[in-house]
Parts: structure tokens; sequence; C-alpha cells
């Protein structure tokens, strides 16, 4: 099956909130509660057999807020196929896919640990990454680089990275090394 | 330090006694069997792995011993990157190594959180352990483990176990 007919037939069978085509690559966006549907259909009828990745993304600011993002791959067909989800921040929660391709279970705690959204109907939500009671899910846009303090007893804790200002970056100058090595540095400068 | 001078006070055993101090002697025996506990994290256990092996040939310094269990270790060589996961199991395997213990902050993540200025990894293991010795490098070649090692033996050489480290068994022999 080409890339283009699983696109169509999943178009057929489901409502598209959004279709984009970019470098042979194309992604459809569906509305959350036809997701699971969505994913088990491309699974069991057009042989996406392999979940290559799922993802989240943060669009801070838009509402809804969170993508989840579905990386689908035909084995068979050598396919690849995007799918889409929006998930807003008043309800934070998306459908597990873990019962269609075991490999979700870790891709969903993951976007769970980083991003906080949940995963109704996995086997096992726990953090990934971080520890089970770190406070934040750090990939979110508006958590700091720099980490915030935490603690808990005897599991582990956190504090705040020195920044001073920004990232790290260095230009090799025979200056001393405050001028060489300032911790911010505006792009004009480089 | 070592002589082979006849000892006066025993004509029996000429030449067989050595004057030395017993602070020496220990230092000794301490600076050239450092066991290490190998605390490999990141890719700096991978250089400390080659300074193990044939070429670069730890054992040269006495401390090829490398114990996994702490308890039997000397020396810890934190070889990477500390994350604030990571801390306190760190620290908990440092408690567990009988005294006297040192510890070598190997490569730029253990010395100061290296590029991860970030909220996962802990700034340095001198955060939470007393650490000897700081080896640069990203990750450090073996023969900077090997120098750190050498200066962690020099720093050893000067410490005075018995005054400081043996105050109880003084008190009862004095």
């Amino acid at each position: 099956m080409s890339l283009e007919g699983a696109a169509s037939k999943l178009q057929d069978q489901f409502q598209i909130v959004q279709r984009t085509d970019f470098r042979g690559e194309i992604t459809l966006e569906l509305a959350l509660g036809h997701i699971e549907e969505a994913c088990k259909f491309a699974k069991e009828q057009l042989g996406f057999n392999f979940l290559s990745d799922l993802s989240s993304v943060d669009n801070y600011g838009d509402e809804p807020r969170f993508e989840v993002v579905y990386e689908l791959y035909s084995l068979d067909s050598n396919i690849h196929l995007r799918l889409k989800t929006r998930v807003s921040e008043d309800h934070l929660e998306a459908p597990s896919v873990a019962h269609l391709w075991a490999t979700a279970n870790w891709h969903e705690r993951e976007v769970y640990d980083m991003m906080g959204i949940r995963f109704s109907g996995h086997p096992d939500l726990r953090r990934i990454i971080m520890w089970e009671g770190y406070p934040y899910h750090p990939l979110r846009k508006d958590f700091p680089l720099e980490g915030k303090p935490s603690e808990m007893p005897d599991v582990a804790f956190s504090q705040t990275a020195p920044l001073a200002g920004g990232p790290f970056v260095t230009l090799p100058s025979p200056g001393h090394i405050e001028d060489r090595e300032p911790r911010a540095r505006h792009a004009e400068e480089l | 330090m070592v002589t082979t001078a006849p000892a006066a006070y025993d004509s029996k055993v000429e030449g067989n006694i050595i004057f030395s101090r017993l602070d020496a002697c220990i230092n000794w025996m301490r600076k050239n069997s450092l066991w290490p506990m190998p605390m490999g994290l990141a890719c700096c256990a991978i250089e400390m792995m080659a300074a193990a092996c044939a070429r670069y040939d730890i054992a040269r310094f006495g401390a090829e011993v490398m114990r996994f269990s702490p308890r039997q270790s000397d020396v810890m060589i934190v070889a990477g990157t500390v994350t604030y996961k990571m801390a306190l199991a760190v620290k908990r395997i440092y408690d567990q190594m009988p005294e006297p213990k040192w510890v070598i902050a190997m490569g730029a993540c253990a010395s100061s959180g290296g590029m991860y200025r970030s909220y996962a990894v802990l700034q340095g293991i001198d955060h939470l352990l007393p650490v000897d010795v700081y080896i640069s490098g990203c990750p450090p070649r073996p023969e900077a483990l090997l120098e750190g090692l050498m200066k962690l033996q020099r720093k050893i050489e000067l410490e005075k176990s018995l005054t400081d480290q043996k105050k109880e068994l003084l008190e009862v022999y004095s």
C-alpha cells in the first residue's frame, strides 16, 4: 500500500482536522476522541505494524496547548505516516495505545514524565526518567532550563543550576577568561 | 627515609632493620595499594577502563584492583555525569566505604556538572562528597587519570595518618 493510499483510507474513515503534506511526509491531525480508533485502524487495516516513536509538543501559549505525535511505520510497505492530536491543558489526558503497540508503554511514560500528559488505560503509568515524586514536568516550555529545587528525602533532591544569565558559550581570543567565557552572549556579538 | 645502616643496639640483626616513621610506612602502604571503587556513570568510565588495560596499566600504581564492592575499596573514582537521580546512590555507596577513603572526581561532569547546566544534573560531586583530586577533561585521557592518581598518592604521603586517624591507638600506647 502506498502512503497516499493509506492516508486517503484514513481520511475516508475518520474526520481529519488537518492534513499537512511536506517533503513527501503526510501528517494527519485528528480530534482527541478519534485518535485511538484511528491508530487501531491504521494498525489492523493499513498494516502500520510498527510505532517508531510517540512524542509530544508543548505549544506554550496556544490552546489546546499540547500535541501528542504518533509516528507510524509499516515494515511491509515501508511507508511512514504521522498522526497528531491536540490535548488541552485543562484536561491533560490522552488515550493509551500501549495495547496496540507494546513500545508505546515506555514512550507514553516518557511523555507523562516530561510533559505531564496522562494516558488513560496505560498499564503502568509511572515516571520513566525523573524519579517518582519529582514535582515538575521539565520539558514544558515554562520550566526553566536551570531547574527548580525539590526534595524527596532518601530518594533524590534537585537544585538550581548556575546559568548566570544564559547558556554557556565561549569565543577563542587572547582576552581575560571573563571576556572569553561570559555566561550570556547576544547573537550580534558572535 | 629508608636506610640499611647497621642497627647499633643488636648486632645479630645488623643490616635487616629499616628505620622510618610509622606515618611514612602507613602512607607508603596505603598509597601503593589504592583499591578503586569504579563509580562509572558515563563516557569517563570508558577511559577509566582503558587506564586499567594493558596499554596504560593502572596496576603500575597499585590501583588495578577495581572493587565493585564499596566495602573493599579505598578510593572512589567518580567517572561521569552525576544526575540528581543517581546522586544519593553515589553518596550511599561512598558511605559504605571503610575509612580511610578518598574521592577522585574524574572529568568535567563529576567536577562541576560539565556541559550539563541543566535541571537533571548535580553540579559537581563535591556538593555531596569530599573530593581529593579533580581531573579536567571531557573525558580525560587515561594519562590524566594516572596523573590524578599520582597526585592523590602525593597527597596521601603527606597525611598524618597516626596522629589524625589513630588517636585512640596512640592514647592506649602512650
